[in-house]
């Protein structure tokens, strides 16, 4: 069973959202995702200053098996990337959720509360 | 719900994540497929692949209908136990499938892809119908591949003293019975190995055995990215009903014996008085990124292609592809990927073999 932690947002598309106390907005691909990818080789993280939709493809995560697009569970500009991914992709598999893709100052930090928490995320997993 | 060989219920204790190929449900890996892959070039796994297809032929015409049947020459075999790759091509020259052949002591055996398993076999009858020939599909029987620098010394602790004294006299590509067990020296990841064919109510007992002796069972996706690296085509992806051996790098296997009228050798010559138009070749994308099949491939002034394979390699640490360009095309090329053109390297494969990075 994937660990879904009970303090982190989620998207349907499988991304998890976590609110910084500065207002920040940290994004990453959940457990039960990289679980499906399996071995994670390559990601493509979105530019900094680059403001993106709700539900925008922000960047590509893509294992041995297939490349699949990362979505921004919220809108608002790109203020940071996690560089370390592009060298040690791996870090996805062991640490989903210490592996962030990126961090969004979010345009309208609401759309945080249309995302569904960790039981409303566990149905879709399982789906 | 698909077709299972008799492993399938130890691939699930093992903790397989299983997948569908060709209709048969089958371990994809049993927790990363990376690792997988390692364990094979550095020590040694154990495969199922027991949904590949087994046919004896047998009767007095088997020579004849082989020499007729398969682009390689059969009659190359010169003692029971040696064995040959070939390609079954239609009148068009394109590939229907593609095989191992053993000279067995009562006739051949055939091994070829479970994709293709429907279309041999009504190809096969189709073709039989003027030979005196037997044709026997041995779904009786499973096969475990066990490959990799260590495989030999580790198969042979693990079976009978008959057993392992064949494992030891075995020359690449050679395989022989013995006590009902069909072993031969061959396998599909460009290591040294064995495969194993065994009736199928030995085969759960011996997989838990190999595995119980620390070889590292292994799943379909590092078959995939093992063969991919030793430069292996794959049927349905880098070849089919299409293309010809000719373009698919596969011309050594068609042997021009004089006089020997095998399908589609006339469709062949054609082609090659023609002057062949297109090549297979190896891929190396040296920044990062991932090649993946259907990707298009551009030659500048010289024209286009296409990714018919392509994975994150492991043991080569980058991107590597099989493609098939026009013949004059030269060291460079460029891929699209997501729109965007990469430039890569092209190689003669394979990539890497026993070990080795050769590119």
């Amino acid at each position: 069973m994937s660990q879904i932690p009970a303090d982190l947002r989620y998207a349907a598309t499988h991304e998890w959202a976590r609110l910084e106390n500065d207002g920040i907005v940290t994004v990453g691909i959940t457990d039960h995702a990289q679980e499906a990818l399996g071995d994670v080789v390559y990601v493509e993280l979105p530019e900094i200053g680059r403001v993106l939709q709700a539900g925008e493809q922000a960047g590509v995560v893509e294992s041995v098996k297939a490349a699949s697009d990362i979505y921004a569970p919220v809108g608002g500009e790109v203020v940071a990337v996690n560089g370390a991914l592009v060298d040690s992709p791996e870090l996805i598999n062991s640490e989903p959720y210490g592996s962030w893709f990126y961090q969004l100052r979010p345009t309208d930090s609401a759309e945080l509360d249309k995302l569904l928490d960790a039981a409303g995320y566990e149905q879709v997993a399982s789906a | 719900m698909g077709e299972r060989t008799p492993l399938y219920d130890l691939h699930l204790a093992l903790g397989a994540k299983m997948i569908d190929f060709s209709g048969w449900e089958m371990p994809l890996h049993y927790g990363s497929q990376v690792e997988e892959h390692h364990q094979v070039r550095r020590e040694c796994g154990v495969f199922d692949v027991s949904h590949l297809c087994v046919v004896d032929v047998t009767g007095a015409q088997a020579q004849a209908f082989l020499r007729r049947l398969l682009a390689n020459d059969v009659a190359r075999l010169d003692a029971p136990g040696s064995a040959l790759y070939s390609v079954v091509l239609n009148e068009q020259g394109g590939i229907v499938d593609d095989l191992l052949v053993y000279l067995t002591v009562d006739g051949y055996r055939l091994v070829s892809n479970a994709a293709t398993r429907q279309r041999l076999a009504s190809w096969l009858r189709q073709q039989a119908a003027s030979f005196a020939v037997q044709l026997r599909e041995r779904s009786d029987l499973a096969i475990l591949a066990v490959q990799g620098p260590d495989a030999r010394a580790r198969l042979s602790a693990q079976v009978t003293i008959a057993r392992a004294a064949l494992i030891k006299e075995l020359k690449p590509f050679q395989g022989l019975e013995e006590n009902g067990w069909f072993i031969a020296r061959t396998g599909y990841t460009g290591e040294d190995g064995l495969e194993v064919m065994l009736p199928a109510s030995d085969a759960a007992d011996f997989f838990n055995d190999l595995v119980g002796a620390g070889i590292a069972p292994i799943g379909l996706g590092a078959r995939d990215t093992l063969r991919l690296e030793a430069g292996l085509g794959l049927y349905g992806q880098d070849m089919d009903e299409s293309v010809s051996p000719l373009v698919s790098n596969l011309a050594w296997s068609v042997a021009w014996t004089p006089g020997r009228d095998f399908i589609g050798r006339a469709a062949l010559e054609a082609e090659r008085d023609l002057g062949v138009a297109r090549k297979l070749v190896g891929l190396v994308l040296e920044e990062r990124g991932v090649l993946r099949a259907h990707q298009a491939v551009r030659v500048e002034g010289i024209g286009e292609g296409e990714i018919t394979s392509g994975s994150f390699a492991p043991t080569v640490g980058k991107s590597i592809a099989l493609a098939r360009l026009p013949m004059a095309a030269g060291e460079r090329a460029e891929v699209e990927i997501r729109g965007k053109w990469h430039p890569v390297r092209v190689v003669n494969p394979p990539f890497v073999r026993h070990g080795r990075i050769l590119i």
